[in-house]
């Protein structure tokens, strides 16, 4: 029972009302607990009385069940759910600026092919390139274009759902 | 019907039942409180915004009603701070209305601007910015309904400037709901089946009660419970009072000061019934070794107190009464009572154990004992005053010697641990119950921390008696550097005091002091018989230490015993 449990990553999703300082108590409880915060993503729903809220965390078991509590306390959060594991689907993007030199191009347009990315703007000598799917397929495709040279890179945080027919949000 | 910002805040006061309000004027309120002298609110006028906020938790304390307070934007604001944090950590119920510069001037930097909403944010258990004056009379409803449910707590209202003349339309608000806010009152009665089969098979049972009790009401169905099966009792410092202190199955405070048989008790017994205690540092010791004979059945309102800090075999989420109720009906229904063999067997290991190590000190000739002119002042007031204390020693051996027998009767900062609180406490507990004895028991230290408001007590005719246990030091602090810093007394020694008869005096109260044995309970029968406030200044052992003592993070067995 006690706290030798491994940690695993878990991505929290929650409904809350969207009003200003909802997102400052939602981090502050991270922060002010010393909760881990691996990414984060925030925007409004069809509702625009309500945001969602997706924050990916590192916990063990008793951990976990204490950070969904005290998000559960706080009266701006509406619902929250667990969509760690099989029952949900899990996405991130990433804008991606690589070095293009002749050499090269054709192995990147290859690879955006292979992964199902985009090349988005096109410059002399580098391609920006629009990568979405999940964690995994996002860690191999920069795995594969940073021996070209990645110049810039932007990553959201994850964003999640449940698979139909399923338990609502 | 048409009513300004102003008009609404007293409106919606007036229907929350508040009679009283603690507060200190300024700039951004000024609309607000022109409108209150023309209301039939009574407001008291503190000296520090600090000392309103304690003073409306007093209040709240001491008769389970919502303490209220009004302070200007900025510094006021920030001046309530530690007390809103105080008030958070040990779960009392308020409402501390701030003023905000006006909306169009917010962000800019104004004069006397600060975020309070963003500072409070984590030490309240909401906030509001309020943006206009047609959403203030349902923000402010909120603000009573989320202080008093549930786990009851802090609620701050910041109001801007410019709403307080601003009108609106105002109708009544029906009673207010909030879908994402429902406390769970009524517990699972799976749950409650469980606690029961447990108890059926205990042999040692031990029940630990905190301040969910005296919030939730809770003492008499505790009581029950205890009788019923015969099981002692233990509380945590804010449990004092949630079961009588004379009680023979009353075990005494547990923890890092509680007493060798409670400490005992605990670490010994194979079922632990917890009931509205979170199962802080200063009660666990060493997490691993709390009670690890036992199974614990933990009952509280709010869920994140659960599995915390300790792990345990049967959580029961729900008010402490509600869950009480039901499961002494269940036992009733069932016909449980305990063996009487079995139980006598433990029983009596706890009356050892009690014969022991009492909670003892050494009384000479020459100095006054500091645990002395508490024993005395308990047999003075028979017991009835309402006592508030300060933090440290004075609140330690307060809750050691002054034995409480009713819920309401011990207020003091239990959580936050807030030097300082005492004094406006006592203030407020005094507002709220005119009639009643209310003595702070203070040390030299923390009185220096608020004692500005006896010219609060001296105005308002409030007849609170301060009894400082004067050591001329920091006396927790000093113990701990006796104890474990080889006698290094950085920083806790006085080296000079003000002489607090005649600050008494200043303020416009009476000073009394004793300065041997002999004159201790004559000083207090004259300071208690005086009508107004007294401060009552005993000069007592500086090296005295409050015992047993469990040092942070040891084994709540590990006790250093006189």
């Amino acid at each position: 029972m006690k706290r030798i449990m491994k940690s695993e990553k878990h991505t929290l999703t929650m409904l809350v009302d969207n009003e200003p300082g909802v997102l400052s108590r939602v981090v502050g409880l991270f922060s002010g607990r010393g909760f881990n915060i691996d990414s984060l993503c925030v925007a409004e729903t069809m509702d625009p009385k309500v945001s969602r809220i997706t924050i990916v965390t590192q916990a063990n078991q008793p951990l976990l069940e204490q950070i969904e509590k005290q998000l559960r306390k706080l009266i701006n959060v509406i619902k929250l759910r667990d969509m760690s594991d099989d029952s949900s689907v899990r996405r991130e993007m990433a804008l991606i600026c690589v070095q293009a030199r002749p050499e090269n191009r054709d192995e990147i347009l290859r690879l955006v092919n292979l992964f199902r990315a985009k090349v988005i703007d096109v410059a002399s000598n580098c391609y920006t390139i629009e990568a979405s799917g999940d964690e995994d397929k996002m860690k191999a495709l920069i795995g594969l274009l940073r021996p070209m040279g990645i110049k810039k890179i932007a990553r959201t945080g994850t964003v999640a759902l449940f698979r139909e027919p399923k338990r609502g949000i | 019907m048409e009513l300004t910002g102003a008009q609404i805040l007293m409106e919606i006061l007036k229907e929350e039942g508040v009679d009283t309000i603690f507060g200190f004027p300024g700039g951004a309120v000024i609309d607000l409180y022109d409108e209150l002298i023309r209301s039939e609110l009574r407001h008291i006028l503190v000296r520090h915004e600090q000392g309103a906020v304690h003073a409306a938790d007093g209040y709240a304390r001491a008769s389970g009603k919502v303490g209220v307070c009004l302070v200007t934007s900025g510094p006021g604001a920030t001046n309530t701070v530690t007390g809103i944090a105080t008030a958070y950590m040990d779960s009392i119920p308020m409402v501390i209305v701030t003023g905000q510069v006006s909306a169009h001037l917010i962000g800019n930097d104004a004069f006397q601007e600060v975020d309070i909403v963003g500072i409070t944010r984590p030490c309240t258990k909401h906030n509001y910015l309020v943006n206009r004056v047609q959403d203030l009379a349902r923000t402010l409803k909120e603000a009573f309904f989320i202080a008093r449910s549930g786990r009851p707590g802090p609620v701050l209202v910041d109001i801007p400037k410019n709403l307080g003349l601003a009108k609106t339309d105002y109708q009544p608000i029906p009673p207010v709901s909030i879908k994402s806010y429902n406390p769970t009152y009524l517990p699972n009665m799976k749950q409650i089946r469980k606690a029961l089969a447990l108890l059926k098979t205990a042999k040692r049972p031990v029940i630990f009660g905190g301040g969910g009790v005296i919030l939730s009401k809770a003492s008499q169905e505790l009581s029950t419970l205890a009788h019923a099966l015969r099981i002692p009792v233990t509380t945590s410092l804010m449990g004092l009072g949630a079961f009588p202190g004379s009680d023979p199955l009353w075990l005494g405070m547990l923890g890092m000061h509680g007493t060798y048989r409670a400490n005992m008790a605990i670490s010994n017994c194979d079922l632990l019934i917890a009931v509205g205690v979170r199962f802080d540092d200063r009660v666990t010791g060493k997490t691993d070794c709390f009670a690890d004979q036992a199974k614990i059945v933990h009952i509280d309102i709010d869920p994140t107190s659960i599995r915390k800090n300790i792990p345990v075999a049967v959580p029961v989420v729900g008010d402490c009464r509600q869950s009480l109720i039901a499961l002494n009906r269940m036992i009733t229904e069932e016909g449980l009572v305990a063996s009487d063999e079995q139980r006598q067997e433990w029983l009596d290991q706890v009356l050892l154990w009690r014969k022991q190590h009492k909670l003892a000190y050494e009384q000479t000739a020459e100095v006054i004992k500091p645990q002395y002119v508490i024993e005395k002042l308990y047999k003075l007031t028979r017991g009835e005053a309402i006592i508030t204390t300060e933090v440290g020693q004075n609140q330690m051996w307060s809750a050691q010697f002054y034995h409480f027998d009713r819920p309401q009767q011990f207020l003091t900062s239990g959580g936050l641990g807030t030097m300082g609180f005492g004094l406006p406490a006592a203030i407020g507990a005094q507002v709220a119950y005119p009639e009643q004895t209310v003595v702070d028991i203070a040390g030299d230290g923390s009185i220096q921390m608020n004692i500005q408001e006896m010219a609060t007590a001296v105005q308002y005719k409030l007849p609170v008696k301060v009894v400082i246990l004067n050591n001329r030091c920091l006396g927790m602090v000093r113990q701990w550097q006796q104890l474990f810093y080889d006698k290094r007394y950085a920083h806790t020694l006085f080296e000079h005091a003000p002489d607090f008869v005649k600050l008494a005096e200043a303020f416009g109260a009476h000073g009394l002091r004793a300065t041997r044995p002999d004159e201790v309970e004559a000083t207090l029968a004259r300071g208690l018989a005086i009508k107004g406030p007294v401060i009552m200044d005993f000069v007592v052992e500086s090296e005295e230490c409050v015992y047993p003592m469990v040092p942070a993070g040891k084994p709540i067995t590990d006790m250093l015993l006189v």
